[in-house]
């Protein structure tokens, strides 16, 4: 099958969800229940696409299949500020907070770190990749650290609300957070279409790239912060869901053995509508809402992960 | 550094914890003590001191052995997901058998914590890049991988903040009957002292070893069992404390080099000063109430570890 | 011509190159030779912009590089490092489009297609053209390198060791085919190189460094002399005259 044959079959398989999803038990109050059902469901698009496209684009800049920019630290970011915010004003205040308020705070928050980070690192030259990383997760384990003691601390209802939102859900979603979203997710994506011509020369590897001519560290750097963005909204947006990236790339890579972003980045799209569709479908119809589709997909990546691992050797 | 200094240090911290606490108990009184005084220095503060003393001093010498075996300077119980295979392992237990004795669920804590750190080993074997940061970056990941799936569990049941605040690492707990677990790893660390020069050659790779006579899978495993049931004691006990293993270990191969048995006893006594000290701090700094010593470990230990990580790249280049 | 203007670079407190003032002259090969850790690859991969130096300019044909567009100074020059060690599966073919990216970026055009397939075919590789490059021997994997860099048509080719790990055969068919690339079109190629004897046989001009500095250059001729190469490598070194060439004799 060529590539192209693989990108339609993905792409009528995601269609073919997303109507299951929209149109399954509809019964007689459609006109309810549908415009509901679309909310989810352009949550679900903005979600998978901002995770699989932050996914390909750092693990073709850490020339590295295994990682996932969850561990530049955001989404344990994420939590602390939730936690913070429940532990000093309690839940009623996130509750009441202006939604747009609290996307904004915890977005800001996020790519403030994120340009911090980038900015110690960037201030040496020739510094390892992975050295960044190292520090993005020792400061994941600090907030880890600090957020496990402010949750203890908390009254056990309160807790409930901010395990809600510990863990990504599509099932409440705030519809003016949908459309801020999205807004902000196409501009960013405009932005990066100026940069997407250096990802096939970037994944050759830091010199081969210098030696075509690209500014590396100019063009990484954006990179990283386009990162950071499509991170941040994702997680603001339904909360932190740290391994769907490194599930669906993983597995476009294995569908697609190219090297050639144009095939890969489509793909790994729709292969995450798939998996959240599906996965969404799943939780509805047969867990009836009993666990969140985050919950699963963490597992499941996440085994999938040490699959990966001892399966083929890395480099 | 000298032994000298550090068990003057480790002596006064040590009778400073004593004597810190809500229940004024003073040097003086130790003259005279009355029932309640005599009551508290031998139900809580001194299993308090023991503990901290015996965690302190073996989880530090756990990442010793670590760092010998996968000779990485990185590599610790926290940066090779046995902590987080030892709280699942704990996790599943309290799940599947609430009832049990706190001896059934330190044997499970071990398994997953033994099976944990041998799958990392596995990878470890598996990865090419084998880049000193590259290495605890893999298994960082796969520790929140295996909390991920504890997180699986605990949700399912409710008892996210439950287990969050049952494994967050605190000495505040601990009180006679409730800490006498930890003693397991006292012969542990004999057993590691004798066998220092084994994890030594073992860690210049299975070759070298099997060239000089060594059985190396036998010691390999050892090393593991012994980190793994340390680990399991600790965290069933007093809970997660985070870099301990990372960092102590790595101050003293600055000071003393790379030699296992000479450093041992450093890197005990150090990991207890340290320990030590971070827990006083959390006791003083809110009194009356207390800072659980995973956060002032996690505070004060991501800094120095950050501070490791900018002087060994200084080395590098 | 490439030349390098008081150029000095140290790592942490170690000076590495120490005031290094050179020129590559035009359509030779200039070979850069000196004992380890003399500084050889740190300054080629000054040359080639790869990393920065603390002190000085470099100038390619009169312009100094850390002004020109990164972009143009692709179809300039090219540098080719040891650590090729991609992990990307990769045709031959494939990785020699690569070197068409300063020109078009990803969308190759017609005329650029057939530059690739000329690289290709100036390096024998055309019947092994959409095989795997981990499935290729040393010498075919280097040679397809070189075809990307050929395929990059820039007028100087830098070279960081392009021998190592080669058998005599392949050396000394990849020194042929950089001669060629000299004598047909027109290349000036600067070589990192270990072998003495290969830098005597195949180049034209040599550069010696020695902790940090340049202590001997000229053409081959004049530094293939005893005394000039005890000076570089502190050992006592015998020059045989074989079929116009000299050699090192340095075994003792």
């Amino acid at each position: 099958m060529s590539h192209k044959v693989k990108l339609t079959t993905l792409g009528i398989l995601a269609a073919v969800l997303i109507l299951t999803y929209l149109w399954i038990n509809i019964g007689s109050n459609w006109s309810y229940i549908l415009p509901r059902r679309g909310m989810k469901i352009l949550a679900i698009l903005l979600t998978g696409s901002a995770i699989a496209l932050s996914t390909i684009i750092f693990q073709t800049i850490t020339l590295n299949r295994i990682l996932t920019p969850s561990v530049l630290g955001l989404d344990t970011l994420y939590l602390f500020i939730q936690t913070i915010v429940i532990y000093l004003f309690g839940s009623a205040t996130l509750t009441m907070m202006n939604s747009y308020t609290h996307f904004l705070i915890s977005v800001g928050f996020m790519i403030l770190f994120a340009t911090l980070l980038y900015k110690i690192f960037f201030g040496h030259e020739g510094q390892n990749i992975y050295f960044l990383l190292l520090i993005g997760l020792v400061f994941g384990i600090l907030f880890n650290s600090l957020s496990s003691f402010m949750q203890v601390l908390i009254d056990p209802n309160e807790f409930q609300i901010l395990q809600d939102r510990m863990f990504a859900s599509f099932n409440n979603i705030n519809t003016d957070l949908v459309w801020i979203s999205t807004v902000c997710l196409l501009l960013i994506f405009v932005y990066f279409l100026r940069f997407y011509k250096f990802l096939d020369v970037l994944s050759l590897g830091k010199h081969p790239a210098i030696n075509l001519g690209v500014r590396y560290n100019f063009v990484v750097k954006r990179l990283l912060i386009i990162v950071a963005i499509l991170i941040s909204i994702a997680t603001a947006l339904v909360g932190p869901i740290t391994f769907l990236g490194l599930l669906v790339v993983n597995i476009a890579y294995e569908a697609f053995p190219t090297y050639q972003h144009r095939y890969l980045i489509p793909a790994s799209i729709l292969i995450s509508f798939i998996a959240l569709v599906g996965g969404q479908l799943i939780v509805e119809r047969i867990f009836t809402f009993e666990t969140t589709l985050s919950v699963i997909i963490n597992f499941v990546g996440g085994i999938y992960f040490i699959y990966l691992l001892l399966k083929e050797r890395q480099a | 550094m000298k032994k000298r200094y550090l068990l003057t240090a480790l002596l006064g911290l040590s009778l400073l914890s004593l004597f810190i606490g809500v229940k004024n108990v003073t040097p003086w009184d130790l003259i005279h003590l009355n029932e309640t005084q005599g009551h508290i220095l031998l139900i809580s503060r001194i299993p308090r001191l023991m503990s901290i003393l015996i965690s302190g001093i073996s989880i530090s010498i756990c990442g010793l052995i670590m760092q010998q075996i996968s000779q990485n300077k990185f590599v610790s119980p926290t940066t090779a997901g046995t902590m987080d295979s030892a709280r699942l392992g704990i996790l599943i237990s309290m799940l599947l058998f609430p009832a049990a004795s706190s001896l059934t669920k330190i044997g499970i804590a071990f398994l997953f914590a033994l099976a944990g750190t041998f799958l990392f080993m596995k990878i470890l074997d598996q990865i090419q890049l084998k880049d000193a940061i590259f290495v605890p970056l893999v298994g960082l990941m796969f520790g929140n991988i295996i909390s991920s799936i504890a997180t699986f569990f605990a949700y399912k049941h409710d008892l996210i903040q439950n287990i969050s605040s049952w494994l967050q690492g605190d000495f505040s707990m601990i009180m006679e009957g409730r800490y006498e677990l930890l003693y397991i790893s006292i012969p542990l660390m004999f057993f590691a002292y004798l066998y220092a020069e084994r994890f030594t050659i073992a860690g210049m790779g299975e070759d070298f070893a099997k060239n000089l006579g060594l059985n190396y899978k036998q010691v390999v495993n050892m090393g593991l069992v012994i980190i793994a049931l340390v680990t399991a004691s600790v965290v069933l006990t007093v809970g997660v404390i985070p870099f301990l293993g990372l960092i102590i270990p790595n101050i003293v191969s600055i000071y003393h080099g790379d030699q296992l048995k000479k450093n041992l006893p450093f890197t005990a006594l150090l990991g207890a000063i340290f320990i030590l000290f971070c827990d006083i701090i959390g006791r003083i700094i809110i009194y009356p109430y207390e800072i659980p010593i995973s956060l002032t470990v996690g505070i004060i230990g991501s800094f120095i570890f950050v501070s490791l990580l900018l002087r060994s790249r200084k080395y590098e280049s | 011509m490439i030349e390098v203007r008081n150029v000095s670079k140290a790592y942490g407190q170690k000076p590495v190159l120490e005031n290094i003032s050179v020129q590559i002259p035009k359509r030779k090969i200039t070979s850069l030779i000196g004992p380890n850790g003399a500084g050889k690859s740190t300054l080629l991969s000054i040359m080639s912009r790869l990393i920065s130096q603390d002190q000085g300019t470099i100038h390619i044909d009169g312009q100094e590089i850390s002004q020109a567009k990164n972009e143009e100074l692709a179809k300039k020059i090219s540098i080719l490092k040891q650590e090729n060690r991609t992990n990307l599966r990769l045709t031959i073919k494939e990785l020699v489009s690569f070197g068409r990216f300063p020109y078009s970026q990803n969308r190759l055009t017609q005329e650029d297609q057939q530059l690739v397939d000329q690289a290709i075919d100036y390096m024998n590789l055309t019947s092994i053209q959409h095989q795997y490059l981990d499935q290729l021997s040393g010498g075919q994997k280097q040679r397809a390198f070189i075809a990307m860099i050929i395929a990059q048509d820039t007028d100087y080719i830098l070279l960081d060791e392009p021998l190592n790990n080669l058998d005599m055969k392949h050396s000394v068919q990849i020194m042929k085919i950089l001669q060629r690339l000299v004598v047909e079109l027109g290349k000036t190629i600067c070589i990192v190189i270990h072998d003495i004897n290969f830098a005597s046989c195949y180049s034209d001009y040599m550069i010696a460094l020695k902790d940090g500095k340049v202590i001997h250059e000229g053409t081959t001729e004049q530094i293939m002399d005893s005394s000039i190469l005890r000076d570089i490598y502190d050992m006592d070194i015998h020059i045989q005259h074989i079929q116009n060439h000299k050699i090192c004799v340095y075994f003792s």
